[in-house]
């Protein structure tokens, strides 16, 4: 069998005929709670989804096709006032088109911002980083991050970690699940099933060089239409994301159902993984062996024949 | 006459050789349930605190194991050392001779304790180590709710659990560090432990360490068998 290619686009007609995984274990690049991981030996071409939300038409196709790709089971809820559905991302919905009525102060129209949520894919993945289990977080070299869930233990660390609220973890299975970036179609040259599936090239896939340069015509063109705050939302914040956003506001990303302006790891976590970590690990160390210095060669503080005595002595005086 | 320095239960036991009773059965099965509860909550938390301690989650039966007992254990161990702290709390409240015994802590260290204050049944020490481990023990346990996926996960914000999260890893530290003290000054100060195993210490343990305690119970002891 031969070894498929590198994906380009997801429009581009696939291959057919089974083909070998491109992705090999050793292009793993980040492991979580793993320090001895090795050098990967190539580097892949770093991919990307891009989503036009300016050619979003709502119509849910890439909910569905990632709920047939990733053969989810989500519930049937109850109406919440609004056209997203279900309610909220679930360990069995991975991607979510959020919808919005926004009321443009500068031009009173009222927009319909969609905005299809899901794993960001950050080039520093804060899942990964909080992670506490070896191998529960991976990041390949051509930038998707993905979770193995038989080395997940169901903590949601995962959750303290990611900038963007995006991992759920299912009550049945106690692990955590997350849009996989279809990794597993990738690895055989094909593009995402959301991508796939998407009737107005809204979500393309490709290398994320390519869906940059792709991004900036598309803002070129909004541009022309008046949307002269058009933009890439690519936070570096996090290093950059491997699913960017065209926005028709991208000067006003919370718009979008609050998706962050600045995202990155929290502070907080960076420091409980780091400083608390290293210093608490330290500290006990130091307790430790200090007290069995201690212990070894002080002298141990022992009861003395005068105390024994003046014990004696004691008890029987308040004798009568 | 009333108890200032000791515990309903404290007794002379024997008058030769002087042996004093210190811990009943019920404070000693307490005092070890918690302690139990304490050890398997560090094991399986370091586990979730560095990679190099990941394999300590394996005691368990791998890290999905021990992430479910572990607030488990919590738990036994809050209403454990509830039962303690109940017991003990009394004694525990700061007196005027706890100040020089602090100022003097470099003494005690040496070993030499014959110019310090007479002391009641716990000194500075001890009740330091009493108050850390009832504040680390309420905020491990408030924090650890904030952070129990399973039954709790919309308790509080992202956010604030994050901060959870890391005032958990803090706390878990300072309470490891409280225990190695705890646990070195037991097996340092020769003749404590038994308090805690056999439920009583030696008269000449007692008076170089606890001395106005054991002064009350030998005047208790006179009185005849009180309470």
């Amino acid at each position: 069998m031969t070894t498929a290619p590198e994906p380009l686009t997801a429009a581009s007609n696939p291959p057919v005929e089974p083909l070998e995984s491109n992705l090999l274990p050793s292009d793993v690049i980040r492991r979580s709670a793993t320090t001895d991981l090795p050098e990967p030996t190539r580097q892949l071409t770093k991919v990307a989804k891009l989503i036009d939300v300016s050619r979003c038409i709502g119509c849910k196709a890439c909910q569905s096709a990632c709920i047939e790709w990733n053969d989810t089971h989500p519930a049937i809820e109850e109406n919440v006032g609004s056209y997203t559905n279900p309610h909220d991302l679930t360990p069995e919905m991975f991607t979510l088109m959020r919808f919005t009525e926004w009321e443009n102060p500068e031009t009173n129209n009222l927009e319909w911002l969609i905005r299809k949520d899901g794993c960001m894919h950050c080039e520093d993945p804060g899942c990964l980083k909080a992670c506490p289990a070896p191998g529960a977080i991976v990041q390949y070299s051509n930038g998707i991050v993905d979770f193995i869930h038989e080395n997940c233990i169901g903590c949601g660390y995962c959750i303290s970690g990611c900038p963007f609220d995006i991992p759920r973890i299912s009550k049945v299975t106690n692990v955590a699940y997350k849009c996989t970036l279809c990794v597993d179609r990738v690895a055989v040259g094909q593009g995402p099933a959301c991508a796939k599936a998407c009737p107005t090239e809204c979500i393309t896939f490709g290398p994320k060089e390519e869906m940059q340069a792709f991004a900036e015509e598309r803002i070129a063109e909004l541009k022309t239409r008046g949307f002269e705050n058009a933009g890439l939302y690519d936070p570096q914040g996090v290093g950059g994301t491997h699913v960017m956003y065209v926005l028709q506001h991208a000067d006003k990303p919370e718009i979008y159902a609050d998706l962050p302006a600045d995202p990155r790891i929290s502070p907080v976590v960076e420091a409980w993984k780091g400083v608390t970590k290293t210093v608490g690990l330290a500290a006990i160390g130091v307790m430790a062996v200090g007290a069995a210095l201690h212990g070894f060669f002080g002298r141990p503080n022992e009861v003395t024949g005068r105390d024994r005595e003046e014990a004696q002595r004691l008890v029987d005086e308040e004798r009568p | 006459m009333e108890r200032v320095y000791s515990q309903s239960g404290d007794r002379i036991e024997s008058r030769l050789p002087v042996i004093v009773h210190r811990y009943g059965p019920f404070t000693r099965a307490n005092h070890w349930l918690t302690a139990a509860c304490l050890i398997l909550l560090l094991i399986s938390g370091l586990g979730f605190f560095h990679p190099w301690l990941y394999f300590l989650t394996d005691l368990f039966g791998g890290g999905q194991t021990a992430r479910v007992v572990h607030p488990w254990i919590g738990v036994v161990l809050f209403v454990s050392f509830l039962g303690l702290f109940f017991r003990m709390v009394r004694l525990n409240l700061p007196r005027r001779e706890d100040a020089v015994w602090i100022e003097n802590v470099r003494e005690v260290v040496a070993g030499k304790e014959e110019d310090l204050p007479e002391l009641g049944k716990y000194n500075a020490g001890q009740k330091f180590v009493f108050w850390a481990m009832t504040v680390l023990i309420i905020v491990l346990i408030v924090t650890g709710f904030m952070m129990w996926q399973r039954y709790f996960d919309g308790l509080v914000t992202i956010q604030v659990r994050r901060i959870a999260t890391m005032v958990h890893a803090i706390a878990a530290v300072l309470i490891i560090l409280t225990w190695i003290l705890h646990v070195y000054a037991a097996i340092w100060t020769r003749g404590t432990l038994r308090a805690m195993t056999r439920g009583t210490v030696t008269g000449g343990w007692a008076w170089r360490h606890h001395r106005k305690w054991l002064r009350e119970l030998a005047r208790l002891d006179r009185k005849g068998p009180a309470e």
